[in-house]
């Protein structure tokens, strides 16, 4: 629960928390495709340098990023290895039946090493800097057009902040429980598999019944306060678009442009 | 005689039609414009149902309810709303805002208030419960107590004419309570606010203008705290009441009816 | 047997995820003697229910350590001898009704023995045993916990603690949310455990008109810091100390208070309750 770091918040006062949630949201989504316009050393290194100024500019840490990747990494170099044993072209330095590795694998495997590892930073960062209920506000936003296929925006903002709202309480009311049952006696994370899913018995259905109480009571205030998805609200929060957030689109831009060139000459 | 904020008559209300009681049944009473009325009566009374009744939770099964003079159905009961508010039990379970301003501006969000006016009003309710200084908390930073008066401040946004309490302050310490219930009867001769409260507070109900008491779903009793301590003695009661009835008991020189803790060390030092 | 519970600097605090809270106890050093009935009382915060989960084995001293009888408990003790502790120091939550998960009463009931190690065969005259001990009719053993009212599931939390037999009960504000009639008998029954059977007690909570009238020594907690440990009696006449850690009165003592300033008679000694009160009353020839 602890080990996840995609999706927390890491509060702070650097340039990039203080952009605008939907200047980061596009340039998080831009960045996914600017890292397939990476084709020669250039480019890998640009893409490098860039990545390496949005983690510095976060003031977050090297290590908080080091996290993020580290769940993913068996994904990463599992498709690294693919790249490298069965991709063929150029010099062949090792040949096995199907197996070789060439000039192009280990090329390509740093490629598709480098697309991974940057991608989860940059997202990250995004993430790290920016408050849930941001998000949820930039996604808002940027999913507006979607009203017009009948997408159900605003309530499935609602639905997100909400969730977001409550999950900290979730984890204290699951923390009490265990405490509870540990007092009587409950030993978790010990014994069989199939112990071990016995012993989460006495936490989960408690747990299930709380949130359901819970979700009963919320349900009743959000009533009461004259919630009514029907009908169009005001909203309390505005996201301002400041000079910084456009001069991060020109930066996007910029590193557009310039990897068009690179890949021109 | 005064406006009826409140007017409840012959109410019934039954969870389930299988079952064989009532919750409520042939509630009658009404409440005055700008008084406090606080509901006693031992869990099981009924109490809980009847503020979901008043707030347009649940519907009756029989009888009518008047709010401010509009009958409350599940058309009105919007329009009653815009300035009716109730504060639950428990303070973690209201809190919908990510931040402390957030969940001020829930009510007024729902009515489509303009942003200007919406940040006035927050602002303005804030201070009211004096919770200012805390507006970009989120609710894990917050006391219980902080908590029910940010709840309070979301109702107090919507500028509204009647408050209801369902038990708020049972899970506070005795020291955030008194400063709740300091403020609110601040607010209540400020602003002309009718305020009905569920409790289990005897201190709280002496205080009040009425009290009405619940027993089976039944109204056993609505009158003035004065009459109701002074003849109901099987109810737990105030202290100056029990001081009362025990000085009685031990055959001792005591007022002949019912006094405030004020009234009865006043009586003493005669 | 007698038990002894002793806090020796005790400093501890919570370790969520990377985040370190800050301390929620200080240097807490006390002695409890067995067969008390102790409250602990201080603001939201002060630490009160960590001090309950450092005797049961929750919370794990930092530094310094806790003897619950002989078995002595630091930062490094193992599971065995913390599930040793718990055995004997019985914790009810606060809101223990939200624990329950079992299909029936008894069965939930059963959770804890069955834990530590009791017979199957046993737990069944134990159940019924600590259901009638918290006042409750035997037939609801075999009811879902999930059917009972509010006052009947807290009872039943609080039996399922029992049922683990232990030496000392340590309850975490056990009437909050109950009525008055409901929390009036909750009080007494513990208040019968620890006369009769010689249950220790410890208490966390906030009123201070049933600490008045149950407990017989009170800890204070302020800051993570136990800032005093005596007897009940000892703190109620100590207004200014009172005031200092904003603690409230009884209201006996506080309509005492009130007649003194403003009759200018001093009552001959400190009143807690109704009945103190109306006998130094009739003593002075008020009434």
């Amino acid at each position: 629960m602890n080990k996840l770091i995609l999706g927390r918040y890491f509060p702070g006062d650097s340039l990039i928390h203080r952009l605008d949630p939907r200047a980061k949201l596009i340039s998080g989504i831009a960045f996914i495709f600017i890292s397939f316009l990476a084709k020669n050393s250039q480019g890998l290194f640009l893409l490098w340098l860039f990545t390496f100024f949005v983690m510095s500019t976060t003031r977050v840490g090297f290590r908080a990023f080091f996290r993020g990747v580290r769940p993913l990494i068996w994904l990463i170099l599992f498709t690294v290895f693919l790249q490298i044993l069965f991709t063929a072209g150029g010099t062949i330095y090792f040949n096995w039946g199907p197996i070789k590795i060439s000039e192009y694998g280990l090329a390509n495997a740093l490629f598709i090493f480098s697309r991974f590892v940057t991608i989860i930073v940059v997202t990250t960062a995004v993430t790290l800097t920016t408050k849930p209920m941001e998000l949820t506000d930039g996604l808002t936003f940027l999913m507006r057009p979607l009203r017009i296929l009948r997408v159900p925006v605003d309530e499935l903002s609602m639905m997100l902040s909400i969730a977001l709202r409550f999950i900290p309480n979730l984890l204290d009311e699951m923390q009490r429980i265990m405490d509870a049952q540990k007092a009587r006696g409950a030993v978790f994370g010990e014994g069989s598999l199939f112990h071990q899913m016995k012993a989460l018995v006495p936490i989960f259905l408690p747990l299930f019944s709380s949130s359901l109480n819970r979700g009963e009571e919320l349900a009743n205030v959000m009533d009461v306060r004259g919630y009514r998805s029907e009908l169009p609200r005001s909203s309390f929060r505005r996201l301002i678009w400041k000079i910084k957030d456009t001069v991060c689109m020109l930066v996007i831009l910029l590193l557009i442009a310039a990897f068009a060139v690179l890949n021109l000459i | 005689m005064k406006d009826l904020m409140i007017d409840v008559e012959n109410v019934t209300f039954r969870y389930d039609r299988r079952e064989q009681t009532d919750a409520l049944s042939s509630v009658s009473f009404k409440a005055e414009k700008g008084k406090w009325l606080s509901v006693i009566g031992n869990n099981g009374a009924g109490k809980s149902t009847l503020a979901a009744l008043l707030i347009g939770l649940i519907q009756p099964s029989q009888g009518t309810i008047r709010i401010n003079g509009v009958a409350l159905d599940e058309e009105s009961k919007w329009t009653i709303r815009r300035s009716a508010g109730i504060v639950f039990q428990n303070p973690d379970n209201q809190f919908i805002g990510a931040t402390v301003q957030d969940d001020v501006a829930f009510g007024l969000e729902n009515l489509n208030v303009p942003a200007d006016q919406m940040r006035l009003r927050v602002t303005e309710a804030l201070e009211t419960v004096g919770m200012l200084n805390y507006r970009t908390a989120d609710p894990t930073q917050l006391s219980g107590g902080q908590k029910q008066r940010v709840a309070i401040a979301g109702v107090l946004a919507l500028r509204p004419d009647l408050l209801i309490l369902d038990e708020a302050f049972v899970m506070l310490d005795p020291r955030s309570r008194r400063e709740l219930l300091a403020t609110l009867k601040r607010l209540k001769t400020e602003r002309d606010l009718t305020i009905l409260s569920i409790t289990h507070d005897m201190n709280e109900a002496a205080a009040s203008d009425r009290i009405l008491v619940l027993k089976q779903g039944h109204v056993a009793r609505s009158d003035t705290p004065a009459h109701i301590f002074s003849e109901e003695t099987e109810l737990a009661a105030p202290f100056s009441e029990r001081l009362r009835r025990l000085l009685l008991k031990k055959g001792r020189r005591a007022p002949e009816s019912y006094r405030t803790e004020s009234e009865m060390v006043q009586w003493l030092c005669d | 047997m007698a038990m002894r519970l002793r806090l020796d600097h005790v400093t501890a605090d919570y370790q969520i995820g990377p985040v370190r809270s800050p301390r929620v106890l200080r240097e807490v050093s006390m002695s409890l003697q067995p067969g008390t009935f102790t409250a602990v009382v201080g603001p939201t915060g002060a630490g009160k229910s960590s001090l309950l989960k450092v005797l049961n084995g929750l919370l794990l001293p930092q530094s310094g350590q806790a003897e619950i009888g002989d078995i002595t408990i630091d930062g490094k003790s193992s599971k065995r001898l913390l599930k040793a502790v718990r055995k004997r120091v019985g914790l009810v939550f606060q809101f223990p009704e939200s624990q329950l998960f079992a299909e029936t009463v008894e069965q939930d009931i059963s959770f804890g023995p069955l834990n530590f190690g009791a017979h199957p065969r046993n737990v069944h005259a134990l159940a019924e045993k600590v259901i009638a001990q918290v006042g409750l009719d035997e037939s609801i053993l075999y009811r879902s916990p999930f059917s009972l009212s509010g006052g009947q599931k807290r009872r039943v939390a609080i039996a399922g603690v029992l049922a683990l037999e232990p030496e000392v009960l340590a309850l975490d504000e056990p009437t909050a949310g109950l009525d008055p009639t409901g929390k009036e008998e909750l009080l007494s029954l513990l208040k019968q455990w620890n006369k009769q059977n010689g249950l220790t007690i410890l208490m966390v909570t906030h009123d201070m008109e049933s600490v008045a009238r149950y407990a017989d020594d009170v800890v204070v907690m302020e800051k993570g810091r136990a800032v005093f440990h005596d007897s009940m009696r000892k703190l109620f006449e100590d207004t200014e100390r009172l005031e200092k850690w904003q603690l409230d009165v009884p209201d006996a003592r506080r309509f005492q208070l009130e007649f003194e300033v403003r009759s200018g008679t001093r009552l001959p000694r400190v009143c807690l309750t109704e009945d103190e009160l109306a006998d130094a009353l009739i003593e002075v020839g008020r009434v």
